[in-house]
């Protein structure tokens, strides 16, 4: 479940990411959503649509507020195998990786 | 049937047949099948010349991909990510039957008798069994549980003696014996409170032990299936320690690791280990430390040795360890992101798969050189025929 406190604690996390300061270089976004695909695809799918761990696809995300997401990916999800990606993903790149799941990742991207 | 037709059916065999203009007879004691799991493709490997035969398209998401095989070791079943089951045609390089028989599925297996295909399934939750010839629907086991009956991902579905499938509820934390000895009348023997979030599951190569392994929980849940009335205990309880694990970046599997000498090696969940079981006792007898957290602990044929490779970021090496000596004896780096590892059916070769660098490795595995490599895309789970002739896979 999600901690009430962390919508708060990362509100000036979206806010950066609205302000779009933290875009990717192109290679890292190739990076990123290679990873996105090939490793975090062992749990969510390579298509996104799920696995052991939920659907990542914008139907599924829709209803959830960027900043959840963005610290599901940083910090992990405490008591189910969803893992702290903070030591290879910076916060702008999470928040960034959001919006692209939100919008849909198509293939070939 | 006649002379003629058994020359015509030859005729037919030889010209369908995989080298296309030099019409040959083959066995398929030393094919195998690797995955390319981006590209919905398989290929047929041979591991006599250590070459690709065929590559077979159109099996839909291939991601964690696994396959079993016919008793005649000419057809595998592959089941892919998006529910799809396709009976591939070694010989012919191409694919005989397909359905999609479920939205998200996870893997399967193949009756004692090869009679019938199970398929286990994330979407909807429960197994689903095909007929292995044709695989047309034989039974849906809908996995329900709880007071709202809510259906479970089932994972870790193997087979076991006396025409069953054996597997386990992720999310009820359930092991289920399905028992299709009278095929038009299967039973479901249940077992519930095995422990939070079984995984995966394995069965021993002589089928009498079923082991989930638990996520979240320092155990696995043992079922003796000579004596199920006595019910799933937990093995090797408390094997961390009470120590916080590691964040797991890609979940350890099971299969292969029970080795022919008894011994049982087990990736800790979320520490950079090896648990040694001796199945005998069930107890941990050792613990071997390793380069990352093991993904998949494989024992060669002959129980030697045991190769493990290892999750996200840590993914780029395989060690080897001396089961005589209980330790690590070698540590290879073949390449970016190692996903699978298969021994041929005598254990001389192993066969490797580096997704990110598109090949299949071939070692040697008394000298640990590499003796060949095979382009492949992406390539994951890597299945050899002689698995036909192996209880649980």
């Amino acid at each position: 479940m999600l901690n009430p406190a962390v919508p708060l604690a990362f509100t000036a996390v979206v806010g950066i990411a609205g302000a779009a300061l933290g875009q990717p270089l192109p290679d890292r976004q190739t990076e990123i959503i290679h990873r996105l695909k090939q490793d975090c695809g062992s749990c969510h799918g390579l298509t996104l649509k799920g696995g052991l761990g939920p659907s990542l696809l914008p139907a599924a995300l829709d209803a959830r507020p960027d900043e959840y997401l963005v610290h599901v990916i940083l910090y992990g999800k405490p008591g189910t195998p969803m893992p702290p990606w903070s030591f290879e993903i910076a916060e702008d790149e999470a928040a960034w990786l959001v919006a692209r799941l939100k919008q849909g990742i198509r293939d070939g991207q | 049937m006649g002379n003629s037709n058994i020359r015509a059916a030859l005729l037919a065999l030889a010209v369908a047949g995989l080298a296309g203009c030099a019409p040959e007879l083959r066995g398929t004691g030393d094919l195998g099948l690797v995955v390319e799991r981006a590209s919905g493709r398989v290929k047929v490997i041979e591991t006599t010349g250590h070459t690709s035969l065929a590559t077979v398209s159109g099996l839909g998401d291939l991601s964690h991909a696994t396959a079993v095989f016919s008793r005649d070791e000419r057809y595998a079943y592959v089941f892919g990510r998006d529910g799809g089951l396709t009976k591939v045609d070694l010989l012919q390089g191409r694919i005989a039957a397909r359905v999609i028989q479920a939205g998200n599925s996870i893997g399967g297996a193949i009756s004692q008798d090869g009679d019938l295909i199970a398929v286990s399934n994330y979407e909807p939750g429960g197994v689903r069994v095909f007929d292995a010839v044709t695989l047309q629907p034989v039974a849906d086991i809908p996995a329900r549980y709880g007071p709202d009956g809510a259906r479970s991902k089932v994972v870790g579905l193997v087979d076991a003696p006396g025409k069953r499938f054996v597997f386990s509820l992720y999310d009820a934390g359930e092991i289920w014996v399905a028992d299709f000895s009278v095929r038009a009348a299967p039973t479901i023997q249940k077992f519930p409170n095995i422990g939070r979030l079984p995984y995966d599951g394995l069965i021993t190569p002589d089928g009498r032990y079923y082991i989930a392994g638990l996520f979240g929980e320092d155990g696995l849940a043992l079922l003796d299936l000579w004596n199920p009335a006595a019910g799933v205990r937990r093995i090797v309880d408390g094997y961390g320690r009470g120590e916080q694990p590691l964040p797991v970046y890609k979940m350890p599997h099971l299969e292969g690791c029970a080795s022919a000498s008894g011994l049982l090696f087990i990736p800790a969940v979320g520490r950079h280990e090896l648990l040694v079981v001796d199945s005998a006792t069930w107890r941990e007898t050792a613990r071997i430390p390793l380069h990352g957290q093991p993904v998949f602990a494989v024992a060669r044929p002959d129980g030697r040795q045991v190769w493990v490779n290892f999750a996200h970021p840590l993914n780029d090496a395989v060690q080897i360890i001396d089961v005589a000596a209980l330790k690590v004896v070698k540590t290879l780096n073949p390449g970016k992101a190692i996903l699978h590892l298969e021994f041929t059916p005598r254990g001389e070769q192993v066969w490797i798969s580096a997704r990110d660098d598109d090949r299949v490795d071939v070692y040697d595995t008394r000298s640990f050189e590499r003796i060949a490599s095979v382009p492949a895309e992406k390539p994951s789970g890597i299945f050899m025929t002689s698995r036909a002739g192996r209880l649980g896979s």
